[in-house]
């Protein structure tokens, strides 16, 4: 009774207090928990090794050299730190199977930084340039062969990713772009195998770039693409939806009239 | 001879919902509730009128349909909401054609529904057998029949024709041959050999070994499938001689199908499953866990190709290989065992 009485816009006040302090708070206890640019240091690299000592040694180690909680990034390169990091692969969201693309906790300049550091550690496959990830030369045709023999099998045939064993999976790449696309074959992340330049050539690479490229260009001429995946969600869809419509019809066939 | 044979006369069915020899309620019958159609004239020239727009609505669909496949550009793409972007033409013919059909259909069944007679009617059952006079009479026809045609006197006739009719299906069983010839040794034999280089697939490079990265995935072709890129049967070659190379720390390897048969880390295995023969190159670096994308049998490289999980039976064959003078892998023999699936002469 005394609710009634109320004015009407008393619950939506009540509420957006409520969300205006939920919000607040967690903005708050969020920016605590940011990693954040450290005092300046004099160079990149020794910038890149204070933001590693604060935001990545607690599971690879103060020195790089990997721990129970993460690998050892000794000779990765600075392309696994700028794909790990940049993606927002790292750092980690949760400990699980699979690092999950997400918005990047570093920015570019702090990115640099680290890449820079965890090269100078070890040797491994540097940043492309931009002459690497140039396409204007690439023959479409021999990258669709070399996607098809080499990347097909896990992240599909159309590319919109697939499932491996225990959880992980290939991830979609009609999102990823050509430096991404270099940096994840060079460096192999998580479960993805290595196609270094000295197996798979940097003009190979730029055959199979142009083709995701095409691909992601790719319009669905029949509309509703139900994901790509083929039959499992083709499948799924006219057995619902399909098999749902004919049964109301034929119930309404049924139906006596009035 | 009882009265159940003899249906002459009085129907079998149902009346006021009793079977009529049984006795037993076969449905309860509801009273008969007439429709607004049949009562109401204005309700049923409404109906008529519904009926009649429908028709007309799929003759306007044709129409449209045509006008359609003219006017509108075959290469126009256009965006709706949640369904996406499509091509504009495809979605109006379809539409168009569709619904002239889907109106037709619902035309007929509101007519049915509405218009057509509405009374409850007993669907009378007679027993399916012939009467008994029916039944001798075609009995003695065929008799005489058989007696006319002298099938029992004219004895060279009936042994002509029954040996003609027992011939006939040999020509059935002799086409069988075409399922021929027997594979022999194919399904054992690959045309890898001793000293064969391993190359690129697609671009049939030779593989140095010091090139091939820690966690490196490399597929893979025997070199000479170049020598019979022309020839018949070619690609049944290369489905067979499929490999994958993988690169692992030597550490990692817990064990191998022969001694020896890996070069400093690199391995190679058939990338073909043993379950059902599907291209198996899902490889995952850090587990070394090899996953076929077609039943999830999941072979372990690191441990002779065991199967770790899902149906298939066998490992995963391995090929024994080494390096030439100049670095590059080249095999040292061929597949010790049959590469795919299992076949029965398997053993």
């Amino acid at each position: 009774m005394a609710l009634s009485k109320r004015h009407p816009a008393a619950l939506f006040a009540v509420l957006a207090v409520a969300l205006g302090t939920t919000g607040a708070a967690y903005a708050a206890v969020s920016a605590q928990t940011a990693p954040k640019v450290v005092a300046k240091t004099e160079t990149q690299v020794e910038q890149g090794k204070q933001l590693f000592l604060e935001g990545c040694s607690s599971c690879h180690g103060l020195a790089a050299q990997g721990a129970s909680d993460g690998p050892s990034l000794l000779g990765v390169g600075a392309a696994s730190v700028d794909f790990q990091v940049g993606t927002g692969r790292m750092p980690l969201a949760a400990p699980g199977v699979q690092a999950m693309p997400k918005m990047p906790s570093y920015n570019e300049e702090e990115t640099a930084a680290l890449a820079a550091y965890i090269a100078t550690l070890g040797a491994g496959p540097g940043i492309p340039t931009a002459e690497m990830l140039d396409t204007t030369n690439a023959e479409l045709a021999l990258g669709g062969e070399l996607f098809r023999t080499n990347c097909a099998q896990c992240h599909g045939a159309s590319a919109v990713g697939g499932a491996l064993s225990e959880g992980r999976k290939a991830p979609s790449l009609m999102d990823a772009d050509a430096k991404n696309l270099y940096e994840a074959m060079v460096t192999g992340p998580q479960s993805m195998p290595v196609f270094a330049d000295s197996t798979l050539s940097v003009e190979d690479k730029q055959h199979i770039i142009a083709y995701v490229a095409e691909l992601q260009k790719n319009e669905s001429p029949g509309g509703f693409s139900l994901g790509r995946l083929g039959p499992v969600t083709e499948g799924l869809f006219i057995f619902t939806i399909g098999l749902g419509v004919l049964i109301v019809a034929a119930v309404w066939i049924g139906a006596k009239a009035k | 001879m009882n009265e159940l044979e003899h249906p002459t006369g009085d129907p079998y069915g149902a009346k006021d919902g009793k079977d009529l020899i049984s006795g037993i309620t076969v449905f309860p019958m509801e009273p008969h509730v007439p429709r607004k159609a049949d009562i109401d004239p204005k309700a049923a020239i409404r109906a008529e009128r519904q009926v009649a727009t429908m028709f007309g609505l799929s003759s306007l669909m044709i129409i449209l349909f045509i006008v359609a496949y003219i006017q509108v550009p075959a290469d126009l793409l256009i965006t709706i909401p949640v369904i996406g972007t499509l091509n504009a033409n495809h979605l109006a013919i379809g539409f168009t054609f569709g619904m002239a059909i889907l109106l037709i259909g619902l035309g007929a069944i509101h007519w049915a529904k509405k218009l057509m007679p509405d009374e409850e009617v007993i669907q009378e059952r007679h027993a399916l057998t012939s009467s008994n006079e029916e039944r001798a009479a075609v009995q003695s026809s065929l008799q005489r029949g058989a007696a006319e045609s002298g099938f029992k006197e004219r004895k060279i006739i009936r042994r002509s024709l029954l040996g003609a009719l027992a011939l006939f299906p040999v020509p059935l069983i002799v086409l069988l041959r075409d399922l021929g010839p027997l594979p022999g040794t194919r399904l054992r034999e690959t045309i890898w050999d001793e000293g064969i280089h391993l190359v690129t697939d697609a671009t049939y490079k030779k593989i140095k070994a010091s090139d091939i990265p820690l966690g490196g995935l490399i597929n893979a072709v025997p070199e000479n499938l170049l020598e019979i890129e022309h020839e018949e049967h070619n690609l049944n070659q290369r489905g067979k001689a499929s490999i994958i190379i993988v690169r692992m720390d030597p550490a990692d390897i817990v064990s191998q199908q022969g001694e020896a048969w890996d070069y400093q880390g690199v391995l190679a295995f058939s990338k073909i499953c043993t379950h059902l023969g599907c291209p198996t190159s899902l490889y995952q670096q850090r587990t070394h866990h090899l996953l076929c994308p077609c039943h999830q049998s999941t072979f372990d490289l690191s441990d002779s190709g065991n199967v770790v999980f899902g149906p298939a039976a066998r490992r995963m064959p391995q090929l024994a290989i080494t390096v030439d003078a100049e670095g590059y892998l080249v095999a040292q023999s061929g597949f010790n065992e049959p590469v795919g699936p299992s076949f029965w002469e398997r053993g």
